[in-house]
């Protein structure tokens, strides 16, 4: 078992810059899910992890100890790869067992950890045949399994599901989860699926463009994203931004005016003043609440999204925002008709025209 | 179902190629088995019970040294072969798989083999090969055609490597997997079928060659089977019993090594290692 962490840790390709001053702590046992859209260095930092890429600066430890300068085999990681990486030429068996031969572990020893592995990934029944001879999830399990026998304190997962079909998926997500607590292994993950980074994680560290955008438990980034980037990322249907003004300020209680309606509500201190412009967030699930200190929101339904337990009600509103309301599943409303949604104040993020979010901590 | 016009005359031009290649060698077949005066009369003709003798293949064998003319072929093919597959997958790995200084120069300067015909520099090799004392020796061919064979081998065995998911290479390396066994374990039976294309290429033309053999080792009972034919063809009689049986047997071997690799040229081995 081990922890994980790095220090200033920046990577270029040539001129092009991928990572910048990455810092970043894995707590021995925890799940860490590195999410991001595609091309923002996820892949490219769990590499560096790994040591199959090299840094252009900072410090990687494993364990505390430094390994910037130790090869993959010796930082005691394992890897599962998104293209499942199998030895084509090889069996089941022999590509679970191939690593061990090379770690000097001894014959008996290295079956009983092979049989263990396909026991428990239920592989047992395949272990003689070929990688083209399994289905998606087969290979994926034998990938997963051929990191398993390592015995690795880190194991690293770079978009182990997005080969696989939705159905599929779900199932891989539960036995990976399951996976973490039987084995109690540090594990750090790549995706650029949001839904797989929330119910994973432990802890999610949001990248983008190569930055650290926000590190936080799942429900931690859901109510109080950092920024823009943040906010719009995690949930889905993704957060509506209304553009709004600071018109009135009263210590940490503004009044904010946004699509010809008004809320107050407490930020940071010092944060924004009158006259600043804003970005108003409201997730579609915050809406339709009602109660006595919400806000209204009227506007022309463009279209509607039945999808049994709950509807999405798309509608423009006067100042022409386009916002997503989550309705009942019973909802009466029809394309061209109107539409009135009500927002709790104490649903509402606020983002200065920065980007960061004027809220004051609520975690 | 249909038969569209288009795949008709893809197998017409298939059919009529293959009649080119083989029946040259479909002549000397059935002339090898047939008198002098047959041969020479109906040549297109099998041999029939009059015609049909085994002179030829008696006269080789009484008059000449063809089993140490073969052997001497044998070696120089399979070792050329065998080291050109080896230094040419090993050379074709390190180009694309390791960035260093100078690789993009060396690989430039290797696919100017292909281009370049080995045979123009044939005084000097032979100049060479004299100061080296290796004149009248097999590793003199050898040398030459591995020098000779390598810059396409290294240009094939590339691309397909190349092809060959970089993420394989990383898990073996994250198994604790050394450079020399990644490139024997996986990549050397993952392009097997390329290497099978290479030797068959490198192959023919070696055991054909007539060239070098006359010029770097036509003596001393190191004459390889193309030189050792040539014995029968004089200025003024060519034995052409003796010299269709002497091909007959020459082709054999190239046949047999050919059937051997063809079975791994269609293979496609990479399937099912991503996706
Ligand atoms: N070997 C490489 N050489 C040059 N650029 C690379 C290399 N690997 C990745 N990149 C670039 O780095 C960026 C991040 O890549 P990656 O880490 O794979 O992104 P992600 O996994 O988040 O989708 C991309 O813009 C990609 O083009
Ligand atoms: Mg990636």
């Amino acid at each position: 078992m081990a922890d994980v962490s790095l220090h200033g840790v920046a990577k270029s390709f040539g001129a092009t810059e991928i990572l910048r001053d990455i810092n970043l702590s894995v707590e021995d046992g925890e799940f860490v899910v590195f999410v991001g859209p595609s091309g923002c260095g996820k892949s490219t930092l769990l590499r560096i992890i790994a040591g199959l890429e090299t840094v252009s600066g900072g410090e990687i430890r494993i364990d505390k100890k430094r390994v910037n300068e130790l090869p993959p085999a010796d930082r005691k990681i394992a890897m599962v790869f998104q293209s499942y990486a199998l030895y084509p030429h090889m069996n089941v068996y022999k590509n679970m067992a191939f690593g061990l031969k090379f770690a000097k572990t001894d014959k008996a020893e290295a079956d009983r950890r092979v049989r263990q592995a396909a026991e428990i990934l239920k592989l047992t029944p395949l272990l003689d045949r070929k990688p083209r001879e399994l289905s998606g999830g087969q290979r994926q399990r034998v990938a997963i399994g051929r990191a398993i026998v390592r015995n690795p304190s880190v194991f690293l997962f770079d978009e182990p599901l997005s080969n696989l079909d939705a159905a599929l998926r779900v199932n891989t997500r539960l036995e990976i989860a399951k996976l973490h607590r039987d084995l109690g292994a540090t594990m750090i993950y790549v995706t650029h699926d949001q839904v797989e980074a929330m119910t994973l994680a432990s802890k999610i560290v949001v990248l983008n463009q190569g930055r650290i955008e926000q590190v936080g438990a799942p429900l931690e980034l859901y109510r109080s994203p950092r920024n823009l980037f943040v906010a719009g990322f995690i949930g889905s249907p993704r957060m509506n931004f209304i553009k709004g003004q600071v018109l009135r300020a009263e210590g940490s209680r503004v009044t904010i005016g946004f699509a010809g309606t008004e809320a107050a509500l407490d930020v940071r201190p010092g944060s924004v003043k009158p006259g600043d412009p804003v970005t108003v967030g409201i997730r579609p699930e915050h809406m339709e609440a009602g109660g006595t200190d919400s806000t209204s929101l009227r506007g022309t339904i463009d279209a509607v999204e039945q999808l049994g337990e709950s509807s999405y009600v798309y509608m423009r509103l006067a100042s022409g925002d386009d916002v997503i309301v989550r309705a009942p599943g019973e909802t009466e409303a029809t394309p061209g008709g109107t539409y009135i949604a009500h927002v709790p104040s104490r649903a509402l993020h606020v983002f200065d025209a920065s980007g960061l979010s004027v809220l004051p901590d609520r975690s | 179902m249909t038969i569209r016009p288009g795949r008709i005359a893809v197998h017409i031009a298939l059919v009529l190629y293959t009649i080119l290649a083989l029946g040259p060698i479909f002549l000397i077949l059935i002339n090898a088995f047939k008198t002098r005066r047959a041969i020479f009369a109906d040549p297109l003709g099998l041999p029939n019970a009059q015609t049909l003798t085994t002179i030829g293949f008696d006269r080789v064998f009484a008059n000449s040294d063809f089993g140490l003319y073969f052997f001497n072929s044998l070696t120089v093919t399979v070792v050329s072969l065998v080291l050109i597959v080896l230094i040419g997958a090993m050379a074709a790995w390190a180009l694309t798989e390791y960035r260093f200084r100078g690789s993009t120069i060396l690989s430039l300067y290797l696919a100017i083999g292909i281009m370049v015909p080995i045979r123009l520099g044939s005084v000097s090799i032979l100049r060479m090969m004299v100061e080296l004392n290796l004149v009248n020796t097999l590793t003199a061919l050898i040398l030459v055609y591995v020098a000779q064979g390598l810059p396409l081998a290294i240009l094939i065995l590339g691309e397909f490597i190349q092809q060959i998911p970089k993420d394989l290479r990383d898990a073996a390396r994250c198994d604790g997997v050394s450079e020399y066994r990644i490139f024997f374990s996986i990549i050397l039976p993952l392009i097997s079928p390329a290497i099978a294309t290479v030797a068959v290429f490198t192959m023919v033309p070696v055991w054909n060659d007539l060239w070098f053999p006359l010029i770097l080792a036509p003596g001393d009972g190191k004459q390889t089977i193309t030189l050792g034919v040539q014995q029968f063809i004089g200025q003024y009689v060519t034995d052409w019993n003796a010299v269709l049986a002497s091909l007959t047997l020459a082709i054999a071997p190239v046949l047999v090594l050919y059937l051997l690799f063809s079975r791994y040229l269609v293979r496609g081995l990479t399937a099912g290692a991503v996706k």
